[in-house]
């Protein structure tokens, strides 16, 4: 069979990879690791995706996310809005009504609208507490270098670590080493000692579930980690069931379902965008790309970012080509995210179509190894959200 | 008589017909499988061509005939329930039945202890 020699089974691994403070850990609770945006990172552990994704949404998972970039913005001036203000210029979302103590999402746009990357921005007071994807943290690090040294420090936390407890029990689990854990809610952002180790904290994650990120001194993070997984609530999860909770919760991963080439009105991003950074707005345009976006969020897109559900069991994946009917030539889109969703127990999918074909329940034809698969248009997300909003 | 592949499928031989399947090793390394797509009865593969698609929640791979015959039978159980493969590869999660066309192509193949040395 095919495909059996892939790169994480393979005996050389590419030179330079970069290892986070907890690969002993993964690497003594029997993970299979892979390389991944420069890194080696854990895909599996032993249960496997399936078990992995599925105790997630039942209990807790803990996932190793220190590839990501942490990066503080600090403000020369000492006012933190006149961070807030650079940032803006970078993004187009509202940094400075975002309120000290919250978090916010957040992406980079290019002079074209397209995605330079996409990011968590927190008010931390003082400064602004930003967090990258790994595969962009160096371009993203010199883009603000560029663009905000006048009025900013920019400043890599290369020493810190990034964990994510994603679950129905993770308040329940952290609030065992943290009570006020428990008196967040979705995107708070405190500093909080947990089994006493100086932590930020945010309500977020990338999963669709309840759950906190939180950000800790790499020297501490085993320390951290062990702690959480004593708690018999708490599961490993690797990177495998990262993606495919991620898929089913509807969010987009860099690289696949947006990038340079995709703006955020395209993707289905535009609630992201606060009316003040809009046409009208009182801080309207001034980011890379505002003519594009503001052009797109009056009159619309060519194509969107639609969820898709294969009708038969089939799994259909990124790359696939999408298609009117079983016999047109010409391809009206394609799949950016697909995969079985093991808790929507289903083939669940994301992708672009040309915009007459992207209302609900659309009936399009994906190209699966020369077949036409029917696929429908649908909502997203595949399971519902359960962040703790109230 | 028990073969393997250097691609990881079995194959049981008895008489003309050979029963194939994939490794504990390959349904090991894939992690659990989700989708199966079988032959249907009566098509005809050539030695290595594309004869079954398994999917896990990663990724898709081809399952290769491992010699030249007929499909006779397959295995519809992996079909319903894919997770069969991972919890019995050699016995229960079997993929089809081959009408052997050329048995001087089974000498080729590997007896267990060689597929074991192969795996490591």
């Amino acid at each position: 069979m095919s495909s059996i020699s892939s790169p994480d089974t393979a005996d050389h691994k590419p030179a330079a990879l970069q290892r986070t403070p907890l690969f002993a850990l993964h690497v003594r609770l029997g993970a299979r690791m892979v390389p991944f945006a420069g890194y080696e990172m854990p895909v599996q552990y032993p249960p496997g995706i399936l078990k992995e994704h599925l105790h997630t949404r039942s209990a807790a998972g803990l996932f190793d996310v220190s590839h990501m970039g942490q990066i503080a913005l600090r403000p020369r001036s000492g006012s933190r809005r006149d961070a807030a203000r650079a940032l803006e210029s970078l993004v187009p979302i509202d940094v400075l009504g975002l309120a000290e103590g919250r978090q916010r999402y957040a992406f980079f746009t290019n002079k074209s609208g397209g995605i330079l990357d996409d990011l968590m921005v927190a008010n931390r007071g003082d400064h602004l507490h930003l967090i990258v994807n790994a595969a962009c943290k160096a371009a993203d690090e010199m883009h603000l270098r560029e663009r905000l040294s006048a009025t900013c420090l920019i400043e890599p936390l290369r020493d810190r670590a990034l964990l994510a407890l994603q679950g129905p029990e993770a308040e329940a689990v952290l609030a065992q080493l943290a009570p006020a854990a428990s008196a967040m809610r979705f995107m708070d952002v405190r500093t909080l000692p947990i089994a006493g180790i100086d932590c930020e904290v945010s309500r977020s994650g990338y999963t669709g579930e309840d759950g906190f990120e939180i950000s800790v001194p790499a020297s501490r993070a085993e320390d951290l980690a062990r702690a959480l997984l004593q708690n018999p609530l708490v599961a490993p999860i690797g990177l495998g069931a990262r993606d495919s909770l991620r898929l089913e919760a509807g969010l987009c991963l860099y690289g696949s379902d947006i990038d340079t080439g995709t703006t955020p009105v395209e993707a289905g991003l535009a609630w992201a965008m606060q009316k003040c950074r809009r046409a009208g707005g009182e801080r309207q345009g001034g980011f890379p790309g505002s003519d594009v976006i503001l052009e797109q969020l009056a009159h619309g897109t060519p194509r969107r970012r639609v969820g898709l559900r294969p009708i038969e069991r089939a799994p259909v994946r990124g790359g696939v080509q999408l298609y009117r009917d079983d016999t047109d030539p010409t391809p009206i889109g394609a799949v950016t995210s697909g995969g079985f969703g093991p808790s929507a127990q289903a083939a669940v999918a994301m992708g672009y179509v040309a915009q007459p074909c992207a209302s609900l329940g659309t009936r399009l034809f994906a190209d699966v190894r020369g077949k036409r698969m029917p696929v429908e248009t649908c909502d997203m997300p595949f399971v519902l959200h359960r962040y703790k909003r109230a | 008589m028990l073969k393997f592949t250097q691609d990881h499928e079995w194959l049981r031989v008895d008489g003309n017909v050979a029963t194939v399947g994939i490794t504990g090793h390959a349904q090991e390394q894939l992690g659990d499988l989700v989708f199966v797509e079988l032959p249907a009865p009566g098509m005809t593969f050539q030695q290595g061509n594309a004869a079954a698609v398994v999917e896990s929640v990663k990724a898709a791979s081809d399952v290769y005939a491992p010699i030249s015959g007929t499909v006779l039978e397959i295995n519809q159980a992996i079909v319903d329930e894919p997770g069969v493969v991972n919890a019995d590869p050699m016995g229960k999660g079997w993929f089809f039945k081959l009408k052997i066309a050329d048995t001087s192509q089974i000498v080729g193949l590997m007896d267990e202890a060689a597929y074991q040395q192969m795996i490591g």
